[in-house]
């Protein structure tokens, strides 16, 4: 066997995890803080709608979201599966990524609120420019686990068919009857995506990290 | 001849059943400094949030330079900027150095040029005596240095009125003395002020008039003097006498 090829064939799969997660975080964070600003200051019937959507989507297995979405966006429009299983999965994380900014919203809270009001800004003005820019920065670590759960969730598209890491190594298992290695290899290539996408939002919330006295 | 600034008339405000207070009525005219000094619970915070609407009333009216604010349709936003509201625990931005703390305002609700609103932020921030702190962020700056910044954030838009809500009761004491400074200046320029606070020493100092609230009605009013030294009413004058004994007459001497 060789192993250079093996390897290679599997690795080469990483761009399609890297393209599904860059796709899914995005989607499911842009969604997300919209979905939250409608939770805290949609008024009640809004929040209603956002919390059932909530409960429901984090209820349900991603994989099995994954082929309800996935049926219902390719069967509207004409989308490749790499493309509607990114969006599908973007759409799952999204009501994860609302919680993680709704707790972040809500604890900047109140009292910042009122203290922008206080010099005549309109909430929408409030909210754009002191509560978000706050909320952002307090959303960063947990929104760190999100991205790490993003990427080992796109191995999930694996099956859509989508060639990306697992699928290689599936292919590849069965074809060289080497499972325990194929399998440890994309294993390692997801340990090292979740491991440096870790260490950069870490880098990242040090470089925006709001100075302060210790 | 003084105009009233701020004319009260009968505000009430009651969260469900619970009357916060009942049939004020206060007018503050250009250029006086009035203290409203009152126990704890007795709806002093609530009546400055009434004013700036930041609370809306459920009866009673409120005049701002002979407009009525609290007429249906009046627009807020455009109120609270000629109400300055300082905040017992500063509520600076914290996500914003002190010049951008006081420049905010001018940039996204006055809508002015950039140079121009740095320019007005500076000149607000020496005001305070903070210029050589306009690059340190709220957490780098003391409670007293805060509050200042608080104090030029409110006063950047050219209020007509400053509010005051205890702006020295979460004050370490060395810290105090610097932020009543600043209010006596500002009430020396000719500030129209409305305080609550238990600072004694700079209610007899600085006060037009003193207001005694207690269970959401006045219970009296008068100059330092008349509240000081002769109340009309016992209640005034064992309340003077406890928190005199409490806060100290004088501030801290810093
Ligand atoms: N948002 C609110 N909802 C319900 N009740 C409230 C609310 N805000 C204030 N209250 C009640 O109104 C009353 C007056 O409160 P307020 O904070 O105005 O008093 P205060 O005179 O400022 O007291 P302190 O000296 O402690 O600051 C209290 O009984 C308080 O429980
Ligand atoms: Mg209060």
């Amino acid at each position: 066997m060789d192993f250079a090829k093996f390897f290679q064939y599997i690795a080469s799969g990483t761009a399609y995890t890297v393209g599904v997660t860059l796709i899914a975080l995005p989607f499911g964070l842009v969604l997300g803080l919209i979905l939250s600003l409608m939770h805290v200051y949609g008024g009640k019937f809004l929040s209603r709608i956002m919390a059932v959507y909530s409960t429901i989507m984090r209820g349900i297995p991603p994989i099995v979201l994954l082929f309800i979405l996935y049926f219902m966006v390719s069967g509207n429009i004409n989308l490749s599966p790499f493309w509607a299983g990114s969006i599908s999965l973007g759409i799952v994380s999204s009501a994860y990524q609302m919680e993680i900014i709704r707790g972040a919203l809500l604890s900047v809270s109140g009292s910042q609120m009122m203290a922008a009001r206080s010099i005549g800004m309109s909430r929408m003005q409030a909210i754009r420019h002191i509560i978000i820019p706050q909320a952002l920065r307090l959303a960063i670590p947990p929104w760190s686990n999100e991205a790490a759960i993003v990427i080992k969730d796109s191995s999930l598209v694996y099956a859509l068919g989508v060639p990306e890491v697992l699928r290689r190594a599936q292919l590849i298992s069965a074809s060289t009857q080497e499972p325990f290695l194929a399998y440890i290899t994309a294993g390692l290539i997801y340990f090292a995506l979740v491991f440096i996408t870790n260490r950069l939002l870490n880098r990242l919330e040090k470089r925006l990290a709001i100075p302060a006295n210790p | 001849m003084a105009e009233p600034i701020l004319d009260i008339k009968g505000l009430t405000k009651a969260y469900g059943n619970n009357v916060v207070f009942h049939d004020i009525d206060i007018t503050v005219n250009e250029g006086d400094t009035v203290v409203i000094i009152g126990p704890s619970g007795t709806g002093k915070s609530t009546l400055l949030r009434c004013i700036n609407l930041l609370t809306k009333a459920n009866a009673g009216q409120i005049w701002l330079d002979g407009d009525e604010i609290t007429a249906h349709g009046h627009n807020e936003d455009e109120v609270r900027q000629h109400v300055g509201m300082v905040f017992q625990n500063f509520l600076l931005f914290n996500h914003l150095t002190a010049l951008d703390n006081v420049k905010i305002g001018l940039s996204k609700v006055k809508k002015l040029p950039n140079e121009v609103a740095e320019e007005k932020a500076m000149q607000e921030l020496s005001r305070v005596g903070l210029v050589d702190r306009a690059a340190h962020y709220p957490g780098q700056l003391s409670g007293g240095q805060q509050q200042r910044v608080a104090i030029a954030r409110a006063l950047a838009m050219d209020p007509r009125i400053m509010l005051f809500d205890e702006p020295t009761s979460a004050l370490d004491p060395e810290l105090i003395g610097e932020v009543l400074e600043v209010m006596r200046n500002l009430a020396r320029e000719g500030m129209t002020m409305l305080v609550v606070t238990h600072e004694m020493g700079f209610a007899r100092e600085v006060a037009n008039r003193i207001i005694f609230l207690e269970n959401g009605n006045i219970v009296e009013e008068g100059s330092p003097d008349e509240m000081f030294n002769r109340p009309k009413y016992e209640r005034t004058r064992s309340f003077l006498w406890k928190i005199s004994e409490l806060y100290g007459d004088m501030e801290s001497e810093a």
